[in-house]
């Protein structure tokens, strides 16, 4: 660790309790309204969906061990990844990023004492909850074999399974994603600090209103989508099934209207956490702070132009394919944008290795992997190729989880300290980042050339040439399950041995360090008096410190 | 926040105007126009969305910001429309390679049939 320590000053006499002092029953949890502690309710249960859905995802990767399928039958197969998906999906990574960090950081980072609406914060909680029992419910009686995707016929009409469920999970989630959105808007609208005007505002915050932007405008599509479904299937309304006078392109069309612009509320909050990381690892003001502001806003627009990609197979005119396929490239420009900006940054920083920044630097380098390999299937002839195989599967979890999930996993370790007043481990989190980045790799990487060979996704056997690539994905996996395992014990570890936490750890800038770990019930003392920008950093000055320092 | 009141009068109004424009949507669907009828429903239903957007939604008497969030969900919708036209509406102008003219002529009139 080469950040120069700075001599704290001494905390401020406390005026009220911190947040977690502040009540311990379990009612002073549940009724709440403090965005701090639902942050933290969402935590926990962002965190068991997780493990059930990983457990899901072990489950196929030691089926694909071998080219039978021997441990497994096709229809619990067909369960597993469907599970897999709708809980990762809907019950993780959209609300991952946003409803913990965004719900803990946004007021402190704009010097507010809440969000705009504390009570319907908590109603998003427990929409969310409400919507992750009936998704449970589903599982537990038998769970839902259509695909995450629910393409009709075959989940209106045909499916045996817990379909109607599943979907009410996912659409009482969605409307705690609605409310959230708004929240987030509004409170950025009306709650800022005095001085806190627009181009003032963390990058944080710019990523978080465009995530919200998406979150408020395309998840009613999704809800009436799927309640359209329901309806085929419980009345046999004709919407969807040719049979009985629908057109299935239709579902597909409604579905990816939501679906991909949710790809950017799942990425959009994790680019959030990465150029706070960048500056402040690299003690340098961040490259092009309006470029990467407004790319922000470009990919909540440009998101929702591109869906019918996902379509290409799938039927649609000549004429849509071609426009589809051109506005799909043209959202790689603010990707790259950030990308370049972030990089920019690192130029003549003066960087360090901390965890979070670990974690930061593998965010760049997954992501514009993810993001070049959906070029690939933006352009119609090889998409026609790679729909449907393992390079599919390869370029969305180099996404989803190079992407959000290493960008949820720095932006954990990075607020930890303010969170819960504790350091975590600072060499067992850099082994955690470096286990984690090598078992994804070799976990997804194969994949890749499975998918370019032609291997096709969502079977329980394959061909036997296919063997090798899929055992080194499934020992990237068991390597990625420890990354995931490390940081789990050692936070907890870190709840009751860890070393107490000062106010600001990494000398950062940012509102939300200039106030005590953790943060008193009402964020600030005061009400802070904003009179500079974000990320006043300087390297020529970390430097010469580091000189003096080493004589 | 917008500090208008407005009267029960005008909701009992709005209220009235809404039910008797759903009247007019049933009746003008049992009455065959052709191919005005979707035209007709639709215009409709503007009218009823205009309705309840701007008075019973208050957005009328709401600040000039709450217009453009407003307007912005429209302008969504028609993204979802106008992109998801584009693919119905021009089925079959392109003619796929392995088909002659005349074959592909009988293929898309056999379609539009």
């Amino acid at each position: 660790m080469n950040i120069i320590e700075e001599t704290h000053p001494p905390p401020p006499a406390k005026l009220e309790p911190d947040y977690l002092e502040a009540g311990h029953t379990v009612r002073s949890w549940l009724l709440t309204t403090d965005h701090k502690r639902i942050g933290l309710l969402y935590l926990f249960s962002i965190i068991f969906f997780f493990f059930i859905a990983a457990v899901a995802a072990g489950i196929m990767r030691l089926e694909l061990l071998t080219p039978k399928g021997d441990l497994v039958l096709s229809e619990t197969y067909s369960k597993l990844f469907t599970l897999h998906g709708v809980i990762m999906v809907w019950f993780f990574l959209i609300p991952s990023i946003p409803t913990v960090l965004g719900n803990f950081l946004i007021p402190m980072m704009i010097g507010a004492r809440d969000v705009a609406f504390p009570k319907l914060n908590l109603l998003s909680w427990y929409l969310f909850m409400a919507g992750g029992m009936f998704a449970l419910y589903a599982i537990i009686a038998g769970g839902v074999d259509t695909g995450w995707t629910f393409y009709t016929p075959y989940s209106s009409r045909y499916s045996n399974s817990h379909v109607i469920e599943m979907a009410t999970g996912i659409f009482l989630s969605g409307f705690g994603s609605i409310l959230t959105g708004l929240n987030f808007i509004i409170t950025v609208h009306k709650m800022r600090a005095p001085g806190m005007t627009w181009f003032r505002l963390p990058l944080f915050i710019w990523s978080h209103y465009a995530t919200s932007l998406i979150l408020v405008l395309a998840t009613p599509v999704l809800a009436i989508t799927l309640l359209l479904m329901a309806l085929e299937r419980i009345w046999g309304i004709g919407i969807f099934d040719p049979r009985i006078g629908g057109d299935p392109v239709l579902f597909q069309h409604l579905f990816w209207f939501y679906s991909h612009p949710a790809v950017y509320i799942m990425v959009l909050p994790s680019m959030a956490v990465i150029s706070e990381l960048i500056p402040c690892f690299s003690r340098k003001q961040i490259f092009g702070y309006k470029f990467i502001a407004f790319a922000s806003l470009a990919i909540a627009f440009l998101g929702f132009l591109v869906w019918g990609h996902h379509m290409f197979v799938a039927g649609p005119s000549v004429y849509a394919g071609l426009v589809f396929s051109l506005l799909s490239f043209l959202v790689a420009i603010p990707s790259a944008i950030k990308v370049f900006n972030w990089t920019a940054t690192l130029h003549r920083g003066s960087i360090s290795f901390e965890t979070p920044m670990l974690y930061a630097l593998g965010f760049i380098g997954l992501f514009s992997l993810g993001g070049l390999t959906g070029l690939f299937l933006a352009a119609l002839g090889a998409d026609v190729h790679l729909t449907d195989t393992y390079f599919i599967i390869a370029h969305f979890h180099y996404i989803m989880v190079g992407g959000t999930v290493l960008g949820f996993m720095g932006g954990m370790h990075f607020w930890w300290p303010k969170i819960t007043g504790r350091m975590y481990p600072e060499k067992m989190g850099q082994l955690a980042a470096l286990v984690t980045f090598i078992g994804f790799n070799l976990t997804f990487f194969p994949q890749f050339i499975l998918g370019y060979l032609g291997m096709p996704r969502r079977y329980h056997a394959y061909a036997p040439e296919y063997q090798v690539y899929n055992v080194l994905s499934t020992a990237g996996a068991s390597i990625l399950a420890v990354g995931y395992i490390l940081p789990v014990i050692y936070f907890i570890w870190s709840l009751h041995k860890g070393k107490k936490a000062p106010a600001n750890p990494w000398n950062a800038t940012g509102l939300e360090w200039q106030t005590p770990s953790p943060p008193p019930v009402h964020n600030f003392y005061e009400t802070p008096l904003v009179v500079k920008g974000p990320y006043d950093y300087s390297p020529e000055e970390e430097e010469r410190k580091l000189e003096e320092r080493h004589g | 926040m917008s500090a208008k009141i407005i009267s029960p009068k005008t909701y009992v109004l709005v209220w009235l105007a809404l039910m008797i424009l759903l009247f007019l949507t049933w009746g003008a669907s049992e009455i065959n126009f052709g191919v005005f009828s979707p035209v007709i429903a639709i215009v409709i239903a503007v009218i009823k969305m205009l309705l309840v957007v701007l008075i019973f939604m208050h957005v009328r008497y709401s600040s000039r910001l709450t217009w453009v969030f407003a307007a912005a969900g429209f302008l969504w919708l028609m993204i979802m429309i106008t992109l998801t036209m584009g693919d119905y509406l021009t089925r079959g102008t392109v003619r796929p390679q392995n088909k002659s003219i005349p074959e592909w002529k009988v293929d898309t009139e056999s379609q539009s049939r």
